[in-house]
């Protein structure tokens, strides 16, 4: 910027999320990319995982009480809830890539389904999940 | 020597990088994997959670259990690698930063999936 001539105006910068107009297809958007990098640090513990399987029972019991704690447990709801939305979005940018589904009515319809699929899907694995003594 | 190539024979079906739809077909191809993959481990952290270290064992030296294992591990730090370098090329513009954070993702994601894979393979051959 500081190159232009005296007196002459900077040129306008594209407007940045402070100025959009909040809306569920942004909030969409936005979540996909934190739930992905949510879900990469989610692999690296899954990772860990077969890393400990390998190393043998005391490691694996190491393992197991690590996630099994209360820290443990939040952190795998957290990845529940980002696997489930990570691929309810990502068929929903899968059907993008088709070509289908960008009218603004169907793209929010399909947002709030997102949403719905989410909540469902991970109560419904934690449901499991007590029920079958993996808790 | 001038080329007879016409500027459309040169474009078409290549992009400016020349392998652009390449690389962007193998991220979606790897994507729709990962649906059936991820919901399969979804089960089978289920199932592990419930049972104890010779479960797992067990369930690993099942043919099955090991190679869709194996399939998930890489294709998803694959899919990783992909999905966070454009998030670094988005966010980050400064070359050489950009380019330290690019190489990292790469190694990391290429580490820890190897020591994964290798991990699944060692407990699944060593109980035949």
């Amino acid at each position: 910027m500081s190159e232009l001539a005296k007196g002459a105006r900077e040129p306008p910068l594209s407007p940045h999320l402070q100025v959009w107009r909040w809306h569920i297809t942004m909030a969409t958007s936005i979540l996909h990319r934190a739930t992905g990098v949510a879900l990469y640090v989610g692999a690296l513990i899954g990772a860990a995982w077969a890393i400990s399987l390998a190393s043998g029972p005391d490691a694996y019991a190491t393992f197991k009480a690590v996630l099994g704690s209360p820290i443990g447990k939040v952190v795998m709801f957290g990845l529940t809830l980002s696997f489930f939305y990570h691929l309810a979005n990502g068929i929903r940018h899968l059907a993008w890539d088709a070509g289908k589904g960008f009218e603004v009515r169907t793209a929010d319809a399909t947002s709030v389904v997102v949403f719905a699929f989410t909540l469902a899907a991970t109560i419904a694995l934690w449901v499991i999940a007590f029920m079958t003594g993996a808790l | 020597m001038p080329s007879y190539r016409t500027p459309l024979s040169r474009a078409r079906g290549l992009g400016s990088a020349k392998h652009g739809v390449g690389h962007w077909i193998s991220e979606r191809v790897g994507a729709i994997a990962l649906v059936p993959l991820t919901l399969w481990g979804a089960f089978g952290v289920l199932r592990l959670a419930a049972g104890d270290y010779g479960a797992a064992v067990a369930w690993i030296g099942q043919p099955v259990n090991a190679v869709l294992m194996v399939l998930l591990i890489a294709i998803s730090f694959w899919h990783m690698q992909s999905g966070l370098r454009v998030v670094i090329e988005d966010y980050v513009h400064e070359a050489l930063g950009k380019t330290t954070l690019l190489v990292l993702n790469l190694f990391l994601c290429g580490l820890v999936g190897a020591l994964a894979v290798f991990s699944i393979l060692k407990v699944a051959l060593a109980g035949a």
